[in-house]
C-alpha cells in the first residue's frame, strides 16, 4: 500500500514541480510527464499481486471531517482499472511531451500538465476509495480537472462551450450520487463501503441500481445520457482525449461494478434495462460516428458504442446471474471487463493518432485529409491496428472481449428458458449491425484519412509525428498486439476481478482453451498470410512492375477531387437510418443549361441533445427567468425586501 | 486431427474446385441463353494466365493495396478451417466458432475496401461504400439464423450444429432460405450485384478490384471463388441427412455445393439487378426470416 501512496505522491508532486517551471517549457514537460511514469512503475507490482489472486490491500486513517475517515482499498477489480489508468497516463504523458510543444503559452501548458497529473491521481484515488466521501472528493476532482484540460484551448468558442457543456453533465450526473451514497449509508450510519448494501430491502436496493445506473450512466457515456461526450472529447488536446475516452468513461463502468457488488442479487430486469441500455447506446453510438466529418468527433462517438458493447456485457452477466446461468453470468462479465481493457488500448491509440494527423494538417475534418499512409507511415500503421482492434476483428485484441459477449449470448439462448434466451437472442443480430457498421465507420476513417491522395494541400504537406508521439502509437499499437496474444491467459485475473458478481471457477479453463484454438486459427491465418506474400514477392520477381496512374474508365487526368470523401462513402448507410439520424443537407444541386457551381453541405447534430436536452435546459430557464421579477437592481427595493422578511421573522417566532 | 482425416482432404478439395464453380454458373447462364458457354476449366486458364504476368499499379497506392488481395484469399482460406463437411467436424471447432468465421470474413472485406479506397477512384469508392452498406445489413442475418440453430440443436459449435439439423423442421427451411439471400449478396450476384457487366457504375465488388491485375487479380478471382465455395458449403450442411458414411457424406457436400452453383445460376439467369435502394429492403426481409425461425424455435 505504501507504493500505492507513493505513486499518489509522485503524480502530485511532478503536476506541481510542472506548473512551478512552467517557464522553462522542456523542464515542465519532462517533470509533467514523468509523474505517470514512476506512478506505473511504483503501482506494478501492487496491482500485479492483487490481480494474481495476492492479498488485498487496505489503508485507513481517521480524518477530521464530519463522517470523515480516509479508507482506501485494493482488490483485484480496483486493480485491474488501475493499470488501465495508469498504463494509458504514462503513455498519453509521454506523447503529451511532443503534442504540447509549442502550443498556447508556457503558463497554459503548465496549468495543463499539473491537471493532467492530477487527474491521473484523481482517477487512481476513485478506484482505491473505500469511503463515499473519498470516493466523491475524488470524483470531483476527476470532474474539475478534466474541465480544465477540456477547456485548454479556451479561446475557441466552441472549446468553451464543449468544456461548459462537459461541467453542468458531469455534475447533473453526480448529483445522483448523493441520493445513493445517503441511502446505502442510511441503515448503518456509515459511509463505508464494507458497511453498504447488508440488509438492503429489495425495492431500496432497485432504486440504488436505477441511481448508480444515472450517475455512472452519465459518466460512461451511455445514451441518452452521452451528450456531453461527443462535444468534450474532440475539444480537449489529442492525448488528454485519448484518456478521457479511453480510461476516465471506464470510470463510469467501474462505480457501477463496485455497486454491484454491493446490492446483492439483482432481479431480472437490472440485466434487461442495461441490455436495452447497451444495445441502444452501441447503435445509435456507431450510426452517428459513421455520419461525422470530424475525425475525433468519430471517435467520440465510437465511444458511445464500445461502451454500449460494454453495457450488453454486464447485461448479459446481470441476466445469466438473475436465472441462474453461471456460464453466462461469468463470460458476460468478463467479456465486458476484457472489452473495457481493450477500448481502453485502441481508442487511446486511435485518439493519438488523429492528434497526430492534427499536429501535422492542423484539421481533423476528414474531408480534407487524404494520402496521408504515404506521409505518416507510423502514425498510417498504429491506426490501421487501432481501427482492424476496434472493427472487433481477429486477430487483434477487440475480437476476443466482443467474442466472449457473443458466446455468453449464444449459450444463455441455448441453455435458459424462453424469457431469458429471446432477450440475449436479440444481442447477437444487434452485435453483428454494430460490428458491420464499425467496419464501415472504420474504413471511412482510415480509407479516407489515410490513403488516396490528399485532398487539401495542408495534407499534401503533412509530415510525419516526432519521435515521443511515434513512440506512444507504437507501444499502444504493441499492446493490442500483445493483448490478443495473451488472451488466454488474461482470463483468469479478469475472472478473479468480477468473482464477487459471478462463480467462473469451472468456465474460465474452458474458454482459456476456446481462445487458444482461436490463437491457433489467427496463426494459421498469420501463416497463409506469410506465405501468400512470399509466393507473391516470388512470382513478381523478374517481372516488369510498372507504375502508372489509377485506371478511371479511361480517363487520363483523375484529380483528387473526384476521389469518394467520407460522405459520400457513408451516404448509403446514412440515409438508410435517416429517420434515426436526421442529417441535415443545404444543397444547391446544379441545374438548367449552364449550371452553376454546385454546394451540397451536411451535419449530423445529436438528436437527443436537439430533442431532449434543449427543451429541458431551455424550458428551465424560461422558468428561472420569472424569478427576474425580484432583481430591479435598485438597492431601496432589496432593503425593503429585507425589511420585510426580517419582520416577518420577528412576527412568527413572537407569535 | 490427422493429416488424412476427411476434413482435411474436403479443405483441399474446396481450394482444388472453388474455381470450377464460377464455369458452372456461366455454362447454366449460357444455356439458359442459348449459347454454348465457355470450357469448364477456363477459370484456371485465366488464374494460369495471370499468374504469369507482370503487375501495374497506381501511383496513388500504397502497401495497403498490395495486401488487400493476399488478405482477402487468406481469411477465406483460414474460415474454412472453422466449416463442418457433411458428418465430419471441421478442424477447428469450439463453441461460438460462427462468431470467428463471420469475423474472419469481415477482416478480408476490411482489406479489400482499404485497397479500393487507396487507389483514389471514384469508381472504386463507389463500390467499397456499397460493400460496407450491404454486409452491415447482411451480417446479423448469418449470425442470428446459425444462433436460432443453435438453440434448436442445443450446440454451440459450427460442427456440432450442422451435421444434426434437418430440413423437415420449419425453422431450418426458413433459415436456409434466409442465409440463401445472403449467398447471393455476399458474393456479389444477382440480384444485389451484376458480376458480369462492362458498365463499371453497377458493380459493386467487381468495381472494387478495377485497378487490381497479374497475380493480385488472381488471388482476388481465386479469394471470391473460394467464398463462394465456403456460403454453398455451408448453406447444403443444412441439407445434408446427418446419417452415413463420413467419406459418403463429403462426395455428398461437393455434389450439394455445385447444385447451390447451378441454383446461382438459374437464379442470375432469370431476375435482373435490384435497384440499389431495394436491396436493404431484401436483405431486412431475410434478417425477418431468421427473427421468425428464432421465435419458432424458442417457442
Amino acid at each position: 500500500m505504501i507504493l500505492l501512496v507513493l505513486a499518489l505522491a509522485a503524480l502530485t508532486a511532478s503536476g506541481l514541480v510542472a506548473l512551478v517551471t512552467s517557464q522553462h517549457p522542456r523542464l515542465a514537460a519532462f517533470c509533467g510527464a514523468a509523474g505517470p511514469l514512476v506512478a506505473w512503475a511504483l503501482a506494478l507490482t501492487p496491482a500485479l499481486s492483487v490481480l494474481t489472486r495476492g492479498p488485498v490491500l487496505s489503508f485507513e486513517c481517521a480524518w477530521p471531517w464530519p463522517f470523515g475517515a480516509v479508507v482506501l482499498g485494493l482488490d483485484a477489480l480496483s486493480a485491474l482499472f488501475l493499470l488501465v489508468i495508469l498504463t494509458l497516463g504514462a503513455v498519453t504523458a509521454v506523447y503529451g511531451v511532443g503534442y504540447m510543444r509549442g502550443a498556447r503559452s508556457p503558463l497554459a501548458r503548465g496549468v495543463a500538465w499539473i491537471s493532467f497529473d492530477l487527474l491521473i491521481a484523481a482517477m487512481f484515488l476513485v478506484v482505491l476509495a473505500r469511503h463515499a466521501l473519498v470516493f466523491l472528493l475524488a470524483w470531483e476532482a476527476m470532474a474539475l480537472t478534466s474541465f480544465l484540460l477540456i477547456a485548454f484551448d479556451c479561446e475557441r468558442r466552441e472549446v468553451r462551450r464543449a468544456a461548459w457543456t462537459y461541467l453542468v453533465a458531469t455534475h447533473l450526473g453526480s448529483v445522483f450520487l448523493l441520493p445513493l451514497f445517503f441511502l446505502l449509508g442510511q441503515p448503518h450510519a456509515s459511509f463505508v463501503f464494507s458497511a453498504f448494501g447488508a440488509g438492503l430491502a429489495p425495492g431500496t436496493a432497485s432504486i440504488c441500481f436505477l441511481l448508480a445506473l444515472v450517475a455512472f450512466g452519465t459518466q460512461a457515456g451511455l445514451v441518452p445520457f452521452h451528450v456531453w461526450l461527443p462535444e468534450a472529447h474532440p475539444a480537449a488536446p489529442s492525448h488528454v482525449s485519448a484518456l478521457l475516452s479511453g480510461v476516465m468513461i471506464k470510470m463510469g463502468v467501474y462505480g457501477l461494478l463496485r455497486m454491484l457488488t454491493l446490492l446483492g442479487a439483482p432481479p431480472l430486469w437490472w440485466g434487461w434495462l442495461l441490455l436495452g441500455l447497451g444495445g441502444v447506446s452501441a447503435l445509435l453510438g456507431i450510426l452517428f460516428a459513421l455520419a461525422q466529418h470530424d475525425l475525433k468527433r468519430l471517435l467520440a462517438y465510437s465511444s458511445v458504442e464500445n461502451l454500449g458493447i460494454v453495457a450488453l456485457g454486464l447485461g448479459t452477466g446481470l441476466v445469466g446471474r438473475s436465472v441462474g446461468a453461471e456460464d453466462v453470468a461469468a463470460l458476460g462479465l468478463i467479456g465486458a471487463l476484457l472489452h473495457v481493457v481493450n477500448h481502453a488500448f485502441f481508442k487511446g491509440l486511435l485518439f493519438l493518432g488523429a492528434g497526430s494527423v492534427l499536429h501535422a494538417t492542423g484539421t481533423t475534418e476528414v474531408d480534407e485529409l487524404g494520402g496521408l499512409a504515404s506521409r505518416q507511415p507510423v502514425t498510417a500503421m498504429a491506426f490501421l491496428v487501432g481501427s482492424v482492434a476496434i472493427c472487433g476483428l481477429p486477430p487483434l485484441n477487440g475480437f476476443v472481449g466482443e467474442f466472449l459477449i457473443y458466446w455468453a449470448a449464444l449459450a444463455g439462448l441455448v441453455h435458459t428458458p424462453a424469457g431469458a434466451a429471446l432477450p440475449l437472442a436479440a444481442l447477437v443480430p444487434i452485435l453483428a449491425t454494430v460490428g458491420g457498421l464499425a467496419l464501415a465507420c472504420f474504413t471511412k476513417a482510415f480509407g479516407i484519412v489515410f490513403l488516396g491522395q490528399p485532398r487539401s494541400p495542408a495534407a499534401a504537406a503533412a509530415h510525419e509525428a516526432g519521435a515521443s508521439m511515434r513512440a506512444g502509437m507504437i507501444v499502444l499499437a504493441l499492446a493490442c498486439v500483445a493483448i490478443a496474444l495473451a488472451a488466454p491467459l488474461l482470463l483468469d485475473p479478469i475472472a478473479w476481478c468480477v468473482a464477487p458478481l459471478a462463480p467462473s471457477a469451472e468456465v474460465v479453463p474452458r474458454a482459456a482453451a476456446v481462445l487458444w484454438q482461436v490463437l491457433l486459427v489467427a496463426a494459421a491465418l498469420s501463416g497463409l498470410l506469410l506465405v501468400l506474400a512470399l509466393v507473391r514477392r516470388w512470382l513478381l520477381r523478374r517481372r516488369e512492375v510498372r507504375s502508372e496512374l489509377t485506371w478511371d474508365c479511361g480517363y487520363a487526368a483523375p484529380t483528387s477531387r473526384m476521389q469518394y470523401t467520407g460522405s459520400s462513402f457513408a451516404q448509403p448507410t446514412v440515409d438508410l437510418f435517416a429517420s434515426l439520424l436526421r442529417t441535415r443537407k443545404r444543397i444547391a444541386a446544379p441545374d438548367l443549361h449552364f449550371p452553376d457551381a454546385a454546394h451540397l453541405e451536411t451535419e449530423t447534430r445529436d438528436v437527443s441533445r436537439e430533442e431532449i436536452y434543449e427543451p429541458l435546459f431551455e424550458g428551465t430557464e424560461r422558468l428561472l427567468k420569472r424569478l427576474r421579477v425580484l432583481q430591479h437592481g435598485r438597492v431601496q427595493i432589496y432593503v425593503l425586501s429585507l425589511v420585510v422578511t426580517l419582520v416577518a421573522l420577528l412576527l412568527w417566532q413572537v407569535r | 486431427m490427422s493429416a488424412l482425416s476427411p476434413a482435411w482432404f474436403e479443405i483441399g478439395l474446396a481450394l482444388l474446385l472453388a474455381p470450377l464453380l464460377n464455369s458452372v454458373i456461366a455454362r447454366i447462364k449460357a444455356a439458359f441463353a442459348g449459347r454454348q458457354g465457355p470450357p469448364l476449366l477456363q477459370p484456371y486458364f485465366d488464374l494460369a494466365k495471370l499468374l504469369r504476368k507482370g503487375a501495374v499499379y497506381s501511383s496513388t497506392t500504397t502497401w495497403i493495396f498490395r495486401a488487400g488481395p493476399i488478405v482477402a484469399f487468406a481469411t477465406t482460406a483460414a474460415a474454412l478451417l472453422l466449416l463442418p463437411n457433411g458428418r465430419v467436424a471441421a478442424p477447428v471447432a469450439f463453441p461460438a466458432d460462427f462468431v470467428l468465421l463471420a469475423y474472419l470474413l469481415a477482416l478480408g472485406r476490411f482489406f479489400t475496401i482499404s485497397a479500393a479506397l487507396d487507389t483514389g477512384s471514384s469508381f472504386e469508392g463507389m463500390g467499397a461504400s456499397r460493400e460496407a452498406h450491404f454486409a452491415a445489413l447482411a451480417e446479423p442475418t448469418l449470425l442470428l439464423g446459425l444462433a436460432a440453430l443453435a438453440r434448436k440443436t442445443g450446440a454451440l459449435s459450427l460442427s456440432q450444429i450442422l451435421p444434426t439439423t434437418s430440413l423437415l423442421a420449419p425453422e431450418v427451411g426458413l433459415v436456409a432460405v434466409a442465409l440463401a439471400v445472403i449467398l447471393l449478396c455476399e458474393n456479389a450476384r444477382m440480384p444485389f450485384d451484376d458480376p458480369t457487366t462492362h458498365l463499371e457504375l453497377t458493380m459493386v465488388h467487381e468495381v472494387m478490384v478495377l485497378d487490381h491485375g497479374g497475380p493480385d487479380f488472381a488471388f482476388v478471382q481465386y479469394a471470391s471463388a473460394l467464398k463462394l465455395w465456403l456460403w454453398s458449403a455451408l448453406l447444403t450442411a443444412l441439407f445434408l441427412p446427418a446419417s452415413g458414411n463420413a467419406w459418403v457424406a463429403g462426395a455428398l457436400t461437393v455434389a450439394g455445393v455445385f447444385a447451390v452453383a447451378c441454383g446461382v445460376g438459374v437464379v442470375e439467369s432469370s431476375m435482373a439487378r435490384l435497384r440499389l435502394l431495394r436491396v436493404p429492403q431484401l436483405l431486412a426481409t431475410a434478417l425477418a426470416l431468421t427473427a421468425v425461425a428464432l421465435i419458432l424455435v424458442v417457442r
